[in-house]
């Protein structure tokens, strides 16, 4: 597996400051800081959005009174969890109960970690980017599962098992959907992936594979709801069954940590989607000259960053609209259909791709 | 006997599992490519009503409380506090007849009558206590001459108890 630099103006600073080993030390020391503070800022703005949206999806306000037009609300809410007593139930293991609140966020964090945000704005360029996003993504489900087991008690198993079901069965069509773009772009790097839309908007992999692109984003679309845990397919949680699910006995800043990881995934998981099927970084390009040369003065973190809250707010909807499905329902949906059609799209996309009737 | 008559009834036939999404048409139980075409489509049509209401503020519901308090709107049928509504002249029309205060399953209304110059028989005070009023509308629903309302007040939190007793006429008799 070969990483190699992706060069930023900050970074070739510190390179031209610091001896090589610091310099890369400090570059780490960095991004680290970077993402975090993009993972905190992205989770307290998200919690407020969609507080907001679902609230007008619902015909009411939402938050109004914490700030203009509530946008410290998140704040409080934070503030108020930090302050809560972090509680220890009788009888937990205590590794297996503090650890998994960690271990959703450090999924989210290190997905983050090979999204390219922009040309120059990666952490690092993995040449198995998708191997790698499929891998680390899995620590989500680890934290449910040893969350729900630790926390002895019966709904949070029970709600852990079923969403471990759950999320486990989701991946399959989810990586069977990234695998598709894998194959039609010729490159498990997300960088590379993004540079192989380049073009105009028909070029982006969900309109450039006719058919089998949009039925993979759809499909993507489906299991990776799924794979965030939120609704119709929040069955880990289900407030109305299992009291809250695998999350039950934490409170305080354990709780927050799954909460603040919701978010996070959710803001991962679009910028996959805005990644692999809507062009990522890339500007939309018309092929009208002043039009394109006006989008693509536009800076490819701020493309990057519409798309995902495009992919997001279309996440928000689902959830608001659509009403929950049951466990077994659930299951069947992902065994007995989404997996058979993204197989069937894949080898649709794999015909596609060998005679070359990819639009140009 | 009836256990017999019940053990030779054959059992339902076992529904077969439909997959998920997939309707089965209630003529044949054949699953309906029709249907479930239908129901997918329903789907976009819930979206497109969420959507709807997320493009005009305007039908938001919410009211914000404590800043609309002057143009607040109530419905015809709202249940704030009994109120004895009074015309031009400070006149009511209630004939101290009583049926409210028997009609009044917590004893809130008392009805204090006095007597006017002709030695009628007429209100003297509408003794109404807030405090244990539950605005369950059956003293209204008892008044014979319409003399007591339903009315908008629902402000009713006080430091003590006190103002909750209440005095609805403004002056005696009719």
């Amino acid at each position: 597996m070969k990483a190699y630099a992706v060069n930023h103006p900050i970074g070739d600073i510190v390179r031209s400051l610091l001896p090589a080993p610091w310099a890369a030390i400090a570059n780490g020391a960095l991004a680290v800081a970077v993402i975090a503070g993009l993972v905190t800022v992205s989770a307290i703005f998200l919690i407020w959005l969609e507080r907001k949206v679902c609230a007008h999806f619902q015909a009411r306000l939402g938050p109004t009174r914490v700030g203009p037009f509530g946008l410290l609300q998140p704040i409080a809410d934070a503030i108020k969890l930090l302050m809560k007593e972090n509680l220890r139930p009788r009888g937990v293991d205590n590794l297996a109960y503090f650890m998994a609140p960690l271990l959703p966020i450090t999924g989210s964090f290190l997905v983050l970690a090979v999204m390219p945000f922009d040309h120059n704005l990666q952490v690092v360029d993995l040449q198995a980017g998708v191997v790698y996003v499929v891998a680390v993504s899995g620590l989500g489900i680890l934290g449910i599962l040893i969350g729900g087991w630790g926390s002895n008690n019966k709904y949070s198993l029970l709600g852990s098992m079923r969403s471990g079901a759950q999320l486990f069965s989701y991946e399959l069509s989810m990586v069977l959907c990234l695998l598709l773009i894998v194959m039609a772009s010729g490159s498990a790097s997300l960088r590379e992936i993004v540079l192989s839309q380049q073009g105009t908007v028909a070029d982006w992999w969900i309109f450039k594979l006719p058919v089998a692109g949009f039925l993979a984003f759809f499909l993507f679309m489906i299991s990776s709801t799924a794979e965030l845990n939120r609704g119709p397919l929040d069955l880990s949680e289900a407030e109305s069954e299992l009291t809250g699910g695998f999350h039950t006995e934490y409170t305080g800043i354990s709780f927050s940590m799954f909460f603040l990881a919701e978010f996070v995934n959710m803001f991962a998981s679009a910028g996959l989607g805005a990644t692999f099927f809507l062009g990522g970084f890339l500007a939309p390009q018309f092929g009208i000259g002043p039009v394109d040369y006006a989008l693509a003065a536009v800076p490819g973190v701020i493309w990057f960053f519409l798309k995902t809250y495009f992919l997001i707010f279309l996440y928000m909807w689902f959830r608001w609209t659509f009403p929950r499905l049951r466990i077994d329902h659930l299951l069947s949906l992902e065994w007995k259909f989404l997996l058979p059609v993204s197989m069937a799209n894949l080898l649709l996309a794999a015909t596609l791709v060998t005679f070359k009737l990819i639009i140009p | 006997m009836t256990d017999t008559a019940t053990a030779t009834v054959p059992p339902a036939p076992e529904a077969k599992p439909a997959l998920p999404g997939v309707q089965v048409d209630p003529a044949n139980g054949k699953p309906s490519l029709r249907r479930f075409l239908g129901d997918a489509a329903n789907l976009f049509k819930g979206m497109g009503v969420t959507f709807r209401y997320i493009r005009k503020p305007s039908r938001v519901v919410t009211r914000e409380y404590p800043e609309n308090r002057d143009t607040l709107k109530f419905p015809e049928r709202f249940r704030g506090q009994v109120i004895m509504p009074h015309d031009e002249n400070g006149d009511h029309t209630c004939t101290a007849c009583t049926l409210c205060e028997k009609a009044c399953p917590n004893g809130s209304i008392s009805i204090l009558t006095t007597k006017n110059i002709a030695s009628k028989r007429v209100l003297g005070a509408f003794v109404y206590r807030l405090s244990s009023c539950t605005l369950c509308n059956l003293c209204i629903e008892a008044c014979p001459f319409d003399a007591i309302h339903m009315g908008p007040g629902f402000e009713m939190a006080t430091y003590s108890r006190d103002p909750l007793d209440l005095i609805l006429n403004k002056k005696e008799g009719r």
